[in-house]
Formats: structure tokens, sequence, C-alpha cells
């Protein structure tokens, strides 16, 4: 089997996170803060320990700001609804997937007012025209590191300095670079970096997270979720500390034991190796793709300025067909169609048909590029 | 016999931050559940001898830890 479908969710994962993930079970299966008791306790430890390693990970400064959550948009909901106001002005590239625009759509239904900067068709956006943009009052700017689509990496530390300058928080929908491309919260300047920990940070699903940057006012954003803490349970209000202000009910322990166990593996292997080894495997995709007659890639064509996602059409065929060709004859998986983002798609010119979205991860090898390739020039041929 | 005091916190976390700031300067502490004399918030105190509380307060100062209370057991 060839898995290319790591955009989506990264596998197979490394035998550390499945034993990581067992592990918690049997010693530490507690309720983490519920009760006093000691498999309580020491759940409350892995997750206390898994905030330190997040927060060093990205260098975000104070491990009570990383807030576990389901998934990258549960984080990226947090601080859309839970800030934005009726009036507000958001600024967003047209190259977002829908866990940014559908927030933003309902939120702008309800008086929000949303600038849409359009990106050039190979997905790259032009720093100068969100500068503009924010000029006129803006209370946010939300883009991602790397589209899903075509895998175009956003100048993101460019973007926080034009924020800054002009006093307008910075969100970061980081789903496709967290582990795979460098990340430092404090250096690059942003506020809220919603992180995927079931993709490159080789994590299971369901376990995912907000980092706050130490300078935010958190007062100011609403908990989209209230309940249970284990925390001043005398109150029947919300606690405004954090973490607790944003994290009610149980947690995903078992998930976050294995997302610290991904963050270790990433980290022993390096992020730099990891993407060097994307890019490798990137540019054979490309030349390798762009080699076949009536094959359309799309993107920068660039693997410097790409994360390890290539997609592509086939003159005259549904990627439907394709997709479902290379998985029953050739076990090659991939994900075809618009992949939750309409608005990416629009841009790079593939609304409606959608693409074949390769996405390799950090157990591809270059044989299974190769076969891919050739798998992929069989099937457009037949 | 030992004489403890309990640092109670307004989140679980802290009370982690904290153990794991002592235990690794060699005091001898302990998470326990919350006395009910004391409050209801978090439930899990840090309990610690009593005789370094001024040393315990600092070094949890120092690292701002947020701490709610610290109560002679």
């Amino acid at each position: 089997m060839i898995y290319l479908d790591s955009a989506a969710t990264s596998w197979p994962k490394p035998p550390e996170v499945l034993k990581a993930m067992v592990g918690v079970l049997e010693r530490a299966g507690g309720n983490p803060g519920r009760s006093g008791h000691q498999l309580s306790i020491e759940a409350a430890r892995v997750m206390y320990d898994a905030r330190e390693d997040i927060a060093r990970f990205f260098n975000s400064g104070d491990p009570m700001r990383i807030i576990f959550t389901n998934n990258a948009t549960h984080a990226i909901n947090i601080v859309l609804k839970g800030l934005l106001k009726p009036g507000d002005r958001v600024v967003t590239s047209s190259m977002e997937h829908n866990a940014v625009m559908r927030p933003l759509r309902s939120l702008e239904e309800r008086g929000l007012i949303l600038d849409v900067v359009p990106c050039a068709s190979d997905g790259s956006l032009d720093v100068s025209d969100i500068a503009t943009a924010i000029n006129i009052n803006a209370r946010l700017v939300v883009i991602n590191h790397a589209s899903n689509v075509a895998g175009t990496i956003s100048p993101v530390a460019e973007v926080a300095s034009i924020a800054h300058r002009a006093g307008v928080l910075f969100l970061v929908d980081a789903a496709q670079t967290a582990g795979v491309l460098p990340i430092d919260v404090k250096a690059f300047g942003i506020d809220f970096l919603a992180f995927t920990g079931h993709k490159g940070l080789q994590g299971p699903p369901g376990i995912d997270g907000l980092v706050i940057g130490d300078h935010v006012d958190t007062s100011q954003i609403e908990p989209l979720v209230q309940g249970g803490t284990g925390s001043q349970s005398e109150l029947e209000e919300q606690p405004e500390h954090l973490p607790d202000k944003f994290e009610s009910g149980t947690p995903n322990i078992v998930g976050i034991a294995g997302l610290r166990a991904g963050i270790n593996w990433v980290k022993e292997r390096g992020v730099e190796a990891v993407r060097a080894q994307e890019k490798e495997l990137t540019g054979a995709l490309i030349a390798g793709l762009s080699d076949i007659a009536g094959v359309k890639v799309y993107g920068t064509h660039d693997p410097e300025k790409s994360v390890a996602i290539v997609s592509f059409t086939a003159a005259g065929r549904r990627v439907s067909e394709i997709g479902l060709r290379l998985d029953e004859d050739y076990c090659i998986l991939t994900r075809v169609g618009l992949h939750c983002a309409p608005a990416a798609h629009r841009t790079i010119g593939t609304f409606p048909g959608g693409t074949v979205r390769l996405a390799p991860g950090a157990f591809t090898t270059m044989d299974d590029i190769k076969e891919a390739v050739s798998a992929i020039e069989k099937v457009v041929r037949s | 016999m030992t004489e403890y005091g309990v640092v109670l916190f307004y989140t679980t976390s802290s009370a982690m931050r904290a153990e794991k700031l002592l235990a690794r300067e060699d005091y001898t502490v302990k998470l326990i559940p919350v006395p009910r004399q004391f409050s209801s918030d978090c439930g899990i105190a840090l309990r610690f001898d009593w005789h370094q509380h001024e040393q315990v307060r600092s070094a949890l100062d120092e690292a701002h830890v947020e701490v709610d209370a610290m109560h002679h057991l």
C-alpha cells in the first residue's frame, strides 16, 4: 500500500505513539484534575508535560497557553467565534480551508466585515495585498501557513510583522505545517496558532490545539464551550484562568499522550530532516507528473515554496475515477475532489471539478513516489 | 512528626507545574486532594514541609506559578 493522504491525516504512526497511548491507559487512566487520587494525578502530569513539550516545540512561552482541542477546526473556532464581534473587520486569503471560511461566513451573516484577499493561481499570497487590507481598521488577520490544496507556503512571518505594526491580531492555521516546517511563535510574532496533532506531528486523530501568544489578552475571548474544569468548582461561572477557560469537559488524555510521543518523535528526527525529505519527494512528484501528457500540476512547482502536497488533474478524466483506479488497481491512496476548500479551488482554477491530491508523509519513500507516478501514467493513458 | 502546609491553585496545570518545579529543586512535595477545610478550588493541592514555606513561596513566585492560597495543615 502506498499512502499519499498525509494532508488528511498521517499514516502509519510511529510505534512510539501507539505505545504511549496504550501505556497511558494502563498507568494513568484517571480523569486528570478531577480527582485527587494517584491515577488522576498521573494523568494530569502527562497532560502538563505535553503542554510544556508543545510550548517548547513552537517556542511560544507559557505552557498554560497551550489549549487542547478536538481538531484544528475547533481551535480556529475558539478564536473566531470567541473574539470577533459584529462590525469587526477580518482579513483572510482566498486559499483558506472551510475550517476558516465557514465560521467566517457564518459570522459575516451576523455583521462581521470580511475581506478575502485574492491569491495568485499558484496559491501564492502577495504580502502587500494583506498590508493594504489590514490598514482599513482590521481586528484580525487569519491565513493558512500552507495550502491544503496546492501546498503553497504563506509568508506568515511577514504577515505577522505587518499585522503587529497595524495593531491587528494574527491567527495562523498551521494544519499542514506543524511538524514539517519550523514554527517559532515568538520569533514570527504569531498571536494564535491553530495546529493539527495528527498530521506532521504524528499524533492520533482527535487531538489538536491552540497556542495563544504570551502577550494576548484572553479576557477579550469568550470560551466556545463552558463546563467542568476540575477547578474552582464552587463557581457556576466559567473560570478566567488558563488553560481551564478554554478546556471544559474530560480531556482526551489518550490522544494527548500519543501527540506528545509524536512530537518527541519529530523532535528526535528533526523538523529540518523531515522537511528535507519531503522536499525531495515533492520535487520528484512534480517532475514525474509534469512529464505525463495531459496532466496538469497546480501550485508553485517549486518544493522550496511548498509543503509535500501536490494537486493535479488529467485532461478528459474525472478526478474521482483516477482516485478510484489508483486505490483499487494499485493500492495507492489519495484524496480527490475539493478538499473542504472551495475558495482555494476557485483560486487555482479547479472548481468545481477538483483535483487529485497527493500528500507524502514522513514514512513515504522515493520508491513509493516512482511507483505512484508510473501508476498515474498508466491510469491517465488507459 | 512533620508539620505540613498546602498550596492551593486555580488550575490543575498550575499544581502540576509547581510539583515539577519543586521536585526538581529537591523539595519533598506531594499532590493531594484539596483538604475540605480550606477550599473547593482546583481538586488537587500540593503538600509540603511547613518549615520550608518561605522558600516554597519564593520558588513559586520566581517561576510565576499562580497560587491561590497557602495554608498550614
